[in-house]
């Protein structure tokens, strides 16, 4: 287990990295830093001094060996356009962003898996089709749409719900509900089909023969050994979705990190991308690694070899 | 034990393999209306100089916001109403069509391609290959696709080709998990081994041994790639950095809508359910072509 | 004590698929008393597991089971709701499983198992019912029992897993077990084993049994009665000696000569066979289901097959009068 363990951290380590090296010269590539730092009305002058200032004219391998090395220090660079250290301009952000993830994640398990159950359960029935439409739907519903229309909806229309900020518990309720929906109908159908064959497995059987109820059958005999794969795969989703939160705090003008990341690369403030994107890589790394434990936890037959 | 037969099976006995094919596809009632509404949309595109006499940039100052036929205050002249620099709202509909199909299917064979030669390399060779590919893997998941895609974007400047490579080069990932995967399935399988014995090259074997036992899970996971490439162009045009104005995309439509919503929510939902229908017809098509054809590329 | 625990008449089990029906179990009827061993032999398909399931009231929510009579110690299983009939499952009739390796749940341990089977039907404190679990693992022979129950599944062999099943069908000390192929899945030298310990329990605890079973040689090892099934019915019925020393109907007599016997069949000597394959249950059976695979097959087996009693209750369906010419 321990030798699992590190063998999953090292190569942990060597995406990130690896992730990193990819991202730092796509940007440094793309564009001229110089140009995006000194903005529209620069004199070739200006970009010069800016180029010798910043170390633009180094060698890409050295500007990236610097900044990683300030960044294995916690330092991620002056940003662009708020001329304050990225590192502080994210921590800020951070919270919001985890906030809108667990509640999104929260959201997807507490509908998904009780719908699988219910649909594995009695299979073709109204609820199945139901939740078969609602997946179905699901990953065809642009998620800036789905925003959009619950804005209409739920903001114009009804006036229940703030449309946009982040101030109180309630800006949270329809950003929650467009990221959880992402994630639903994977969740939903491998609980789905997980209880399928769970629940034709000998052992259930047993545990009708020895006289338990259908409520204990299924969820202390079924759900048990059904759910160890949901588990990984909400931690794996957890990670995309925080990336993929960018797009939802856009809509409604959230502002977490994802917001951050939209303006800073709509004013090519490329520090806070670069430090954005190894940090939202970091956080998938981060999920799958403990998704894997989670994995390794809760079924025996890996946790006691 | 006694074992249950379904139905079917006891029915389709007899029947050639050709019409018991035929009897999955037409049985199959989401993949034909994805099919339906698919070929229903393509049409559009191609025919959307017929289906419309306007010009989808041409703007107008006294035909602006006119709203679409099943309100009041209407025009007859545009159907589905006009934005707000009064270009006719039926135009920009069919030709945007044109540009999410053509992202869909480019991106699809960009990631296609390089997909499928990494997992094709990985599951035949095996080994060192396959620790490469499989590291190549985990570090394109971890990359954040949106937000990749809006700095690259944003850096190279917003053009169609632009777009279409950099989501080209991002979904790679799930043609090479199941390439991959498929490819280990059948590789030491008997009529691989005969064709290695009898001294065919390797790209012989891959080409015409290897390759056509993968094709369905090939096409099946292309048709999900094309969805969720349409999807995303569509997420990067809404955020100002994907396809850029005045090109008629419904992602930058929707967009343009939002600025609207408080007085003319019909602005997104016109784009926003031609959108919806789009991906919603590319996906059951190829859910139900992975049902009749390849039921092993689940997941 | 030997009164009567299992009254099963005139048992069908019925399994819709689309277009028709599937006749898995037609009409069969038997009695057991405390004590007794009853051995329901057949091939894949006879039915002798839906029977089983039947019993238990475990069929899946599509089947249909029906019965003139089904009574466990004169409790009407038939007109009992599903709680009631929940609450004598494992408690009072358990039911052990062909599968070891699978039957067990994976995700808990074998302590938590076996207690569950006492929680539900007792009340008794978590330490009382370990201990309890402990002694019952001891019954069965699993040694060192107290670290067992810590373990999971999976860190035991097919054996012991099948004693562990056992041990949990005992949890509650049940008068009736349905053990169905319990040793199938197992090794030979453990078959015996398990086969040998269900007959202990069996007498020490005076528990009727119900034993499903494929192999002849289990069945002369451990039967008091005996009952054939073939496509759904029960062909032949009578006691372990009344079956085994004078088999009457013919496709008994052919499964008898399916098995070696030692000492009689001599070294490469061909063992006997039944040639063909088990009629479609599809729909009705007109006459003797074995006529198509039957030596002694004539026109009267298309008709209705007259249930015969031939002496001692030995009784079989078959249109010939086999026992009574064999006597004449």
């Amino acid at each position: 287990m321990l030798a699992f363990t590190l063998k999953r951290l090292g190569l942990a380590v060597l995406v990130t990295l690896t992730v990193s090296v990819i991202s730092f010269s796509l940007l440094h590539l793309s564009g001229n830093p110089a140009a995006a730092l000194a903005g529209e009305n620069a004199t070739p002058a200006d970009l010069e001094a800016i180029t010798r200032q910043y170390g633009f004219d180094r060698p890409l391998p050295v500007q990236y060996a610097d900044w990683l090395w300030n960044a294995l220090h916690g330092d991620f660079g002056q940003s662009y356009y708020f001329k304050l250290p990225v590192s502080s301009l994210i921590a800020d952000r951070l919270s919001v962003t985890m906030t809108l993830g667990v509640c999104a994640i929260c959201f997807a398990l507490f509908t998904a898996v009780p719908l699988g159950v219910a649909a594995a359960v009695r299979p073709n029935s109204i609820i199945d089709r139901t939740a078969l439409f609602l997946s179905v739907a699901g990953q065809a519903m642009p998620s800036f749409w789905f925003g959009l229309v619950l804005i209409v909806l739920f903001s114009i229309k009804m006036r229940l719900l703030p449309p946009s900020g982040s101030a109180s518990w309630q800006h949270f309720i329809m950003p929650t509900i467009v990221l959880g929906y992402y994630a639903m109908p994977a969740i939903m159908r491998l609980t789905r089909a997980g209880m399928m064959e769970v629940l034709n497995a000998d052992y259930i059987r047993t545990a009708h023969a020895k006289g338990a109820g259908a409520g204990r059958v299924l969820f202390k005999h079924a759900l048990r050994n059904a759910i160890v794969p949901v588990v990984s795969l909400a931690a794996v989703q957890m990670g995309f979705m925080l990336g993929g939160s960018i797009v939802v705090e856009a809509i409604f003008a959230l502002h977490g990190a994802g917001y951050l990341a939209w303006e800073s690369i709509s004013r090519h403030d490329l520090p806070t991308v670069q430090a954005l994107i190894l940090i939202f890589s970091c956080f998938y790394i981060v999920f799958t690694f403990l998704s894997d434990l989670a994995n390794a936890w809760l079924d025996p037959r890996i946790r006691v070899g | 034990m006694m074992t249950s037969s379904a139905p079917t099976t006891e029915s389709i006995v007899g029947m050639t393999p050709g019409a018991r094919m035929r009897r999955r596809v037409f049985g199959h009632y989401g993949l034909m209306f994805g099919l339906a509404v698919l070929i229903l949309i393509i049409a559009a595109a191609i025919f959307a100089p017929l289906l419309t006499s306007h010009d989808p940039y041409a703007q107008s100052l006294f035909m602006r916001m006119k709203p679409p036929f099943w309100m009041n205050g209407t025009n007859p002249d545009h159907i589905l109403g006009t934005d707000h620099l009064g270009r006719d709202y039926l135009a920009r509909l069919l030709y945007g069509a044109r540009i999410s199909l053509m992202i869909g299917l480019l991106t699809a064979l960009v990631s296609g391609v390089i997909g499928t030669t990494l997992g094709v390399a990985a599951g035949y060779f095996g080994g060192k290959v396959d620790l490469a590919v499989t590291f190549l893997i985990n570090v394109r998941l971890a990359m954040p696709v949106v937000l990749v895609a809006l700095a690259v974007v944003a850096l190279f400047g917003g053009s169609l080709q632009v777009v279409i490579l950099v989501l080209g080069f991002l979904l790679w990932d799930r043609f090479a998990v199941v390439m991959r995967s498929s490819v280990m399935q059948i590789r030491d399988l008997e009529y691989v081994n005969a064709a290695r014995a009898i001294g065919c090259s390797t790209t012989r074997i891959l080409l015409s041994e290897i390759m056509p036992n993968v094709v369905n899970n090939l096409i099946v996971i292309m048709t999900l790639e094309m969805a969720h490439a349409i999807l995303l162009e569509a997420a990067l045009s809404f955020l100002g950095l994907g396809v850029q104005p005045p090109m008629p995309s419904w992602g930058l439509m929707i967009s343009e809508g939002k600025e609207m919503l408080l007085f003319q929510p019909w602005m997104i939902t016109i784009p926003g359910v031609a959108l919806f229908m789009l991906v919603l017809a590319i996906n059951l098509m190829g859910d139900g072509l992975r049902d009749v054809t390849a039921p092993e590329a689940k997941g | 004590m030997a009164d009567t625990i299992l009254t099963v008449e005139d048992l069908t089990v019925d399994i819709p698929i689309g277009a028709g029906t599937l006749h898995a179990v037609r009409g069969i009827s038997f009695d057991l008393k405390r004590g007794e061993t009853l051995c329901i032999v057949g091939e894949s398909g006879s039915g002798k597991s839906l029977t089983s399931l039947a019993v238990m009231g475990l069929l899946g929510k599509r089947i249909k089971r029906d019965a003139a009579k089904l009574e466990f110690d004169g409790k009407d299983l038939a007109a009992i709701g599903p709680n009631e009939m929940r609450a004598l499952r494992g408690d009072r009739m358990a039911m052990i499983f062909q599968e070891p390796m699978t039957s067990l749940n994976p995700a808990y341990t074998i302590g938590d198992q076996l207690c569950e089977a006492l929680h539900l039907h007792r009340k008794v404190s978590k330490a009382g019912a370990e201990k309890h679990a402990v002694e019952l693992l001891g019954k069965v022979g699993i040694t060192a029992a107290e670290s067992r129950l810590k373990q999971y599944p999976h860190q035991l062999s097919g054996g012991l897993r099948q004693r562990v099943m056992i041990a949990m069908a005992l949890m509650c000390e049940p008068e009736l077990i349905i053990a169905d192929e319990p040793t199938t899945a197992l090794d030979v030298t453990i078959q015996a084993q398990i086969l040998r310990l269900l007959a202990d329990l069996k007498r020490e605890m005076n528990l009727a049994l119900i034993l499903v079973t494929h192999d002849l040689g289990v069945v002369a090892r451990i039967a008091d009665k005996v009952a054939v099934m073939y496509a759904g019915e029960i062909v032949e019925a009578g006691t372990a000696a009344q079956i085994f020393d004078n088999p009457a109907h013919p496709y008994t007599r052919g499964l008898m000569r399916c098995i070696p016997v030692p000492g009689k069949t001599k070294p490469g000597e061909p063992l006997g066979s039944i040639p063909g394959i088990v009629p479609s249950l599809v729909g009705g059976i007109e006459g003797c289901a074995f006529r198509e695979r039957c030596e002694l097959a004539t026109a009267a087996c298309r008709k209705t097959v007259p249930e015969r009693t031939a002496k001692g209750g030995h009784r079989y369906r078959c249109v010939h009068d086999i026992a009574s010419a064999k006597v004449a």
